[in-house]
């Protein structure tokens, strides 16, 4: 005879938050962009296209780097270009 | 001696148990006090409440709560209680059977006259194997926090824990709260302690969780403090465990385990040191691998973006043979003492053997390496992986009779990997791949500095070393070797 079993949770118990999305930009034009360079190889080549667009969309451009791909941003990073800019756009991987 | 006090009537508790010889011996004076009016007697009995015979009003322990909360250790034990207030108080206790000294703490001149002098008690059945951890659930403070997951009754305990997400694919042992008590005995540390932040959800991680997920890997307690010192190494900033579960590479954590506790848990550091079949040696591994997917949240296709992954990420752990007294260890690499008990982390994977049954002089067999090192990553990267040479028995036999010791290989691997960027860069031999054309005109290593580790393990048969390649981030702007005392 078996009786109810327990057991002890091994996760975080964590639930994802679910965060309200900022309502969407109408157009970039005069607003600053910040574009994050993930420190991977080839990055800045392929963003140096991304911030002609951008720019010719009328946006200024900033841009930023990690210190590299290999951690997560550094949180004083993070407020900067919240801070900074208007909106982000983030490099992910090669 | 007892000090004798001039109190009107007396308080004792006594604990026995029918199964203690010397509590059946000392029956006839168990009555004698249950029956003197000038003090009053509490007995419990832990196994038989029919114990002793011919007595009213004993109490039946079988429970142990209160044994356990007395913190009875050996029965026969009589305590005396002292009054203070509404409250009574333990003033002090005795415990197996001296006949003097049962007289004078009762104060009783005549008691047991009849009896030995002497017998020794017996074990409190609170502390027969396994049952502390039994009690402190039952009846101890409440130290377990994680939230308890009841199963239904219709439910298969394996098959719970699959289809809640906690397993690597193969079974757990499901971590019932008594394992998890067990697994904390393990330790001294207290199980609500944050040992830092599991990446890559950078969660708070609890001894707790560890004890968990160290349940679910297989380990014995024994193995406890080495699973806690592999996830402090794990969390250490220089590991970079984050980017490490995220990449696209192969690597994931390899644990080389030092000192006296390889032989105390009996890890394995001879035949088949790196294989299946040790127990120590399988689950702690596995258990770093549990708990990042389990608290921290990397699980393969989420986070986890490894393109093939390698097998090691199940487990990847064994024991460095210390058997060579006059060859370091890598512990003491690392500035450790032989007598310091070390786990040392290293971003790798898999396993290429150095096949070399024909060198007899150090010289030879140290190009033989170095030319089998070359391969890690790909053979024109340089400085770019580091690497662990697992270096056999046999082999560092022949080092040893050439007079070499492990400063002597190091320095002639770095030299006979020293070379021109010409050989190495991107199109030379018709292979796109390589090094940058900056590189053209310099003198490269294959490994950056501090980025090639030599371990010895396994049997003493076989002229077989091995290369566990590293991750392609290693060094600063990813993860480095890092060792964590245990």
């Amino acid at each position: 005879m078996q009786s109810t079993t327990t057991l002890l949770d091994p996760t975080a118990e964590l639930q994802t938050a679910a965060r309200q999305l900022l309502p969407r930009l109408e157009s970039i034009a005069g607003l600053t962009v910040g574009l994050l360079d993930i420190s991977k190889p080839r990055g800045k080549e392929f963003l140096d296209e991304v911030q002609k667009h951008l720019e010719e969309a009328g946006a200024k451009v900033r841009r930023y780097s990690k210190p590299t791909f290999t951690r997560i941003a550094p949180t004083e990073l993070t407020q900067q270009i919240s801070v900074e800019c208007d909106a982000v756009i983030e490099g992910l991987a090669d | 001696m007892n000090q004798v006090l001039e109190t009107q009537s007396a308080n004792y508790v006594l604990v026995v148990k029918k199964d203690c010889p010397t509590c059946t011996l000392i029956e006839p004076v168990i009555r004698s006090l249950a029956k003197n009016t000038a003090l009053s007697l509490k007995v419990y009995v832990q196994d038989d409440p029919s114990f002793p015979a011919n007595l009213d009003g004993v109490i039946d322990d079988s429970s142990l709560e209160y044994s356990y909360q007395a913190e009875i250790e050996v029965v026969p034990t009589l305590i005396r209680l002292s009054d203070e207030g509404d409250t009574q108080t333990e003033e002090s206790r005795i415990y197996g059977w001296d006949k003097q000294q049962w007289q004078s703490f009762t104060r009783i001149a005549e008691l047991g006259a009849d009896l030995v002098d002497f017998k020794p008690g017996c074990g409190s059945k609170t502390q027969d194997p396994g049952m502390s951890e039994v009690l402190a659930l039952r009846f101890g403070k409440q130290i377990l926090q994680a939230r308890s997951v009841e199963l239904a009754e219709a439910e298969d305990i394996m098959e719970a824990c699959y289809d809640r997400g906690w397993s690597d694919g193969l079974p757990v042992v499901p971590p019932t709260p008594l394992r998890v008590m067990r697994m904390l005995s393990g330790s001294p540390r207290d199980a609500a302690e944050i040992v830092g932040n599991a990446p890559p959800d950078n969660v708070p991680c609890t001894i707790e969780k560890i004890a968990i997920n160290a349940v679910m890997a297989g380990c014995k307690p024994e193995y406890f403090p080495v699973v806690i010192a592999s996830v402090e190494a794990a969390l250490q900033d220089r590991f970079c465990m984050h980017g490490l579960l995220c990449t696209t590479y192969f690597s994931a954590p390899v644990m080389v385990v030092n000192g006296p506790i390889t032989k105390q848990i009996g890890m394995n550091s001879g035949i088949n040191a790196l294989g299946q079949g040790n127990r120590a040696n399988a689950t702690i591994g596995r258990a770093l691998q549990l708990i990042i997917r389990n608290v921290g949240g990397g699980v393969p296709g989420g986070i986890d973006r490894a393109c093939m992954g390698n097998p090691g990420k199940y487990t990847y752990c064994f024991a460095e043979d210390e058997s060579d007294e006059n060859w370091l260890s890598l512990a003491m690499d690392r500035g450790f003492e032989r007598k310091d008990s070390v786990i040392s982390l290293f971003a790798g994977e898999g396993l290429q053997p150095v096949l070399d049954q024909q060198s007899r002089a150090p010289e030879s067999l140290a190009k033989s390496m170095a030319s089998s090192l070359r391969s890690v990553a790909h053979r024109k990267l340089f400085g770019m992986a580091d690497a662990i040479l697992v270096v056999c028995s046999e082999h560092r036999r022949v080092f040893r009779e050439g007079g070499w010791n492990k400063a002597d290989l190091r320095k002639a691997l770095f030299e006979e990997l020293m070379t021109p960027g010409t050989e190495v860069v991107r199109g030379a031999d018709g292979i796109a791949e390589g090094m940058p054309e900056k590189f053209k005109d310099k003198m490269l290593n294959k490994f950056r500095e501090d980025g090639l580790h030599i371990v010895t393990t396994g049997g003493t048969a076989g002229m077989f070393s091995a290369i566990i390649g590293g991750w392609v981030a290693s060094g600063e702007r990813g993860s480095q070797l890092t060792s964590q005392k245990i």
